[in-house]
């Protein structure tokens, strides 16, 4: 990569700061960022939410919400000054600087095909092509550029026609219209599959290195940034807390924020407590309550077996137009083949079986789509499923519909801590509430009968102290807590009716990395101490081997792949887990990392 | 895709059928089990006697079972007939026909104007956000809402028809003294163009004035509200930030991408609004002797006459659900992802 050390840079940010007005004070965005970008240079914004690493690249630009503003500091781009004169910033953005967001779908427009969206991007940037024919075939050009194939067709389509990762490609050609000096991408792939992650990110690093073009990336994801960055900024609480190589940022980082992060991102080569920061010990492992004896896991214990699990959904068109005649039904202009193909049956799931040992944690991993969390709703008894069987404790709750598994005296036996930490709370709800809910539906189950009001009180409390809430949180509402607080309640709202069977759909991916470490760390501890079985789903690999002791590969609906951790992840048989192995951008990198971080550390004698 | 369309159009208006049906069965037994007893209206003579009723009764009909009076009735409405009124001796149909040009073309004036005035300052409200131009939009829209249609019609006819002379008699929908153009459309705005009578045309403007301001500074309210809080969703959303990344001049970003976005839940209000306002403008008609379907019924409510309430609650059933076909329609053809749907 060609770095010119003694030009001057393309980007240069002093001294900025930014303040945003809520309804009763200023709160400080950013506070004196100073930042550089080269021509040809790939810089990468790192900071966990609330960092202000989007602030500051909006700030650059003039994209702040309404009651963001600049208070103080300076923007040059190519020695102008931008940031106080709205006809230089005019000339910069969409002209010199692209922009690529977060969320693709969403930013755009839903009602514009998306050909005419990457247009309206040519005709407005720096040389538009004379005339519309030409504007035309520019489209199709970038279309191809961003690798999209069939482009004239795709051209046509409107945002909702096309996945999220297709969508970031149109994003992509609208920010390339003008022939920018400087891509800036907002956490690109953020919601995305890891495999549409590693072809966006490697078509944008191709484009970037084939132009000469700088790169500003803004992640929340260390290894993203490891992998496609030259150069890192670590980001934290508006401040910019360390600036380097992003090898030597990675391998020695200087300050304590960063060895913290760096430490909690998850990786081949490491193990849960390694997560957490250097001196921390792993939460402290939890009493049993008095309910249950622990067992040493007893081996061959069967707890679950699945068999043939299938689910099939009907599409829409066929269950509602049937009762049309022919001609009046919607969508005649789809040919026959077409037709039939929409109206078969959707196949979620098909044919999944596998089983559980009391006491073992097997993961499920797979992309969206791929039936992982249908499988565990159906297991859950939250979902019916089409065929198969579910054989949980000796007895087949398969035959018991999701309905009527409500009152079942089992219900309590499988607990789901859910995936949005947030959404799966009632806001009427304080902590208390929400942990007490699910301990008076099953009270009859549980305790033989009424519970008094002590000892439910009691149980309330040891089942937060459990999930690591602390008792002054019980009094709260939702949003009155962090989002690592919130899952800590979902956690202890499935642990309070004292479970066998645990089922973790995606408990981390809302949450930071740091606070992640923590969360799996505490999930960990309980597993052990309470002997649960986990069923854990996750589309982060990472995750799932640090957590589980077998893993079930699931694609399409169906498994691919299954094994013990070990084996699946050292040596994958089925070229999909290969795949998806190969395109988390972690792993490579950072074993370097942890390679030079270990010889450093011999060096010095000590790791701090 | 338009073949599509239609199919939809199709399946909406074969929907209405039992929705026809239905209503038609609660309004005829509603308007029985109501007081009152039109065979007593309609006994003439100098004494009520209950010979004279019961004989009236036998003549309308009204002395059968309430299943045969609504078999009847339906086998009626098949052949196209909504019965006669027994005040005004008139097929109901043809009643019906006469007066609702007169409720559309008053409807659809004010919702003209009201749309006209609505959402550019709506759309002024939601650029503006927080400054005085936005509270004094939405200070004058609250007002609007407050002041129920009576009062409001009185001070509008006070104002411009007492005091300052400049609006003609408040009555009806064309000056006494001008020849009524030939009926073509019922509509008196058009027909007097297509007959080439400008002050048929000049009058029949006047006439509608104020009754249509009336009803507009009414409905303006929610149309100005909505205006402004959809326009302020799009203007916040990320693909107005990615226009703006973009480089977008002023016209694509707001106008291109904004406001067609935006007009969006409009347009299912004003679709709702339009439906209610055809039959329930009575307080305006009233106010202003307009000849429209709203006084009609009320006129008929209050004499028990049956027909004409039976056949009015019908004929706003169906333009109800026409207009909101219209509506759906409307919004499939500029919402792509309604029309996946």
């Amino acid at each position: 990569m060609m770095k010119p050390l003694n030009s001057s840079p393309l980007l240069e940010v002093k001294d900025l700061t930014v303040t945003f007005s809520t309804s009763t004070e200023r709160v400080k965005g950013v506070e004196k960022i100073n930042l550089q970008i080269h021509d040809g240079e790939t810089l990468g914004i790192v900071g966990e939410s609330g960092s202000g690493k989007s602030v500051t690249a909006y700030a650059m630009m003039g994209l702040l919400a309404r009651n963001g503003r600049i208070d103080s500091g300076e923007v040059r781009f190519a020695g102008q000054a931008i940031c106080s004169d709205p006809r230089a910033l005019a000339s910069v953005r969409g002209k010199e600087v692209g922009f690529i967001f977060q969320n693709p779908r969403a930013a755009l427009n839903p009602l514009i095909r998306v050909g005419d969206q990457i247009l309206d991007a040519v005709l407005m940037s720096k040389r538009p092509p004379a005339t519309k024919k030409e504007a035309r075939a520019r489209v199709i050009e970038l279309l191809e550029m961003v690798r999209i194939d069939r482009a004239m067709e795709r051209s046509r389509a409107y945002p909702h026609e096309l996945s999220g990762g297709m969508c970031q490609r149109i994003l992509i050609a609208m920010a390339l219209a003008s022939e920018p000096r400087l891509l800036i991408a907002d956490e690109p792939t953020t919601g995305l599959d890891v495999t549409t992650q590693k072809v966006i990110m490697d078509t944008l690093r191709d484009l970037a290195s084939s132009r000469g073009l700088a790169t500003l990336l803004i992640t929340h994801d260390l290894g993203l940034a490891a992998e496609y960055c030259s150069r890192l900024m670590v980001m934290s609480q508006g401040h910019v807390v360390e600036e380097g190589d992003t090898l030597a940022v990675l391998a020695r980082p200087r300050q304590p924020y960063t060895q913290r992060l760096v430490a909690a991102t998850p990786r081949i080569g490491k193990e849960l407590k390694d997560l957490l920061p250097p001196g921390q010990q792993p939460p402290p492992t939890v009493a049993p309550d008095q309910g249950r004896q622990v067992e040493t896991p007893a081996l061959n214990l069967r707890l679950l077996q699945v068999e043939g699990l299938r689910k099939s959904f009907g599409t829409r068109s066929q269950h509602r137009q049937s009762w049309l005649p022919r001609w009046a039904r919607r969508g005649n202009d789809v040919c026959d083949g077409q037709r039939e193909q929409a109206d078969a049956l959707i196949h979620a799931v098909r044919d999944v079986s596998f089983h559980l040992e009391e006491g073992e944690a097997i993961g499920i991993v797979g992309e969206s789509g791929s039936g992982k969390t249908t499988t565990s709703r159906m297991v859950a008894r939250l979902l019916d499923q089409s065929t198969g069987s579910i054989v949980f404790m000796g007895q087949d709750i398969g035959k018991q519909s999701s309905r009527s598994f409500t009152s079942s005296p089992m219900r309590r036996e499988i607990q789901v801590v859910f995936q949005d930490p947030l959404g799966s709370l009632n806001p009427r709800f304080t902590a208390y509430d929400s942990i007490r809910n699910p301990l008076r539906n099953c009270t009859q189950s549980l305790n033989g009968g009424e519970l008094s009001r002590d000892s439910e009180h009691e149980q309330i409390l040891a089942a937060a102290q459990q999930a690591g809430l602390a008792p002054e949180l019980l009094s709260r509402f939702p949003h009155q807590l962090s989002g690592g607080q919130q899952a800590r309640v979902g956690i202890a709202r499935a642990l309070v009716v004292r479970p066998k069977l645990l089922i973790l759909d995606e408990p981390t991916s809302a949450l930071d990395v740091s606070v992640q470490a923590v969360v799996l760390n505490q999930l960990d501890a309980l597993r052990r101490a309470l002997n649960l079985t986990v069923i854990f789903v996750s589309h982060d690999l990472n995750v799932v081997r640090l957590m589980c002791d077998r893993v079930l590969v699931m694609r399409h609906g169906s498994v691919v792949e299954s094994g013990t951790t070990e084996n699946v992840f050292t040596s994958p048989s089925h070229a999909y887990t290969r795949e998806l192995l190969a395109a988390i951008p972690h792993l490579k990198i950072m074993q370097e990392v942890d390679h030079g971080q270990n010889s450093a550390a011999r060096k010095t004698g000590a790791f701090e | 895709m338009n073949s599509g369309i239609s199919g939809y159009v199709i399946q909406r208006l074969l929907g209405t059928i039992p929705i026809l049906i239905g209503v038609g069965i609660v309004t005829f037994v509603l308007v029985r089990v109501l007081p009152g007893d039109p065979a007593v209206f309609y006994v003439t003579g100098p004494v009520v006697t209950q010979e004279a009723v019961q004989a009236v009764r036998e003549a309308l009909g009204l002395d059968q079972p309430l299943y045969l009076q609504l078999f009847h009735y339906f086998g009626q409405i098949l052949t196209g007939d909504l019965g006669r009124s027994l005040t005004t001796g008139q097929a109901v149909t043809v009643s019906l026909m006469q007066r609702l040009p007169a409720s559309l073309e008053l409807s659809i004036v004010a919702m003209t104007l009201a749309i006209a005035l609505s959402i550019p300052l709506g759309i002024i409200a939601a650029t503006r956000l927080g400054t005085w131009s936005d509270y004094a939009i939405r200070f004058a829209a609250t007002v609007g809402v407050s002041l129920p249609a009576s009062v409001l019609g009185i001070l509008l006819i006070l104002v411009f028809y007492y005091y300052v002379g400049f609006a003609p008699d408040p009555i009806g929908r064309l000056d006494p003294f001008v020849a009524t153009p030939q009926s073509i459309t019922g509509f008196l705005l058009i027909d007097s163009l297509l007959a080439g009578n400008l002050e048929a045309f000049r009058s029949a403007a006047a006439q509608v004035a104020l009754p249509a301001l009336t009803v507009a500074l009414v409905v303006m309210g929610p149309i100005l509200r909505i205006t402004r809080s959809s326009m302020v969703d799009v203007l916040t959303s990320d693909y107005i930030r990615t226009c703006r990344a973009a480089g977008f001049n002023w016209w694509t970003t707001y106008v291109r991408y904004g406001l067609r976005n935006a007009l969006l839940p409009v347009l299912t209000t004003v679709g709702l609004i339009i439906a209610y306002l055809i039959g329930a403008n009575v307080v305006v008609e009233k106010l202003f002797a307009w000849p429209g379907v709203g006084a009609y019924s009320i006129d008929a409510l209050l004499a028990s006459d049956y027909a004409p309430v039976q056949g009015y609650m019908l004929l706003m059933t169906a333009l109800f659900v026409v207009i909101n076909t219209m509506v759906d329609v409307l919004s499939a053809l500029v919402d792509p992802r309604v029309r996946a749907q």
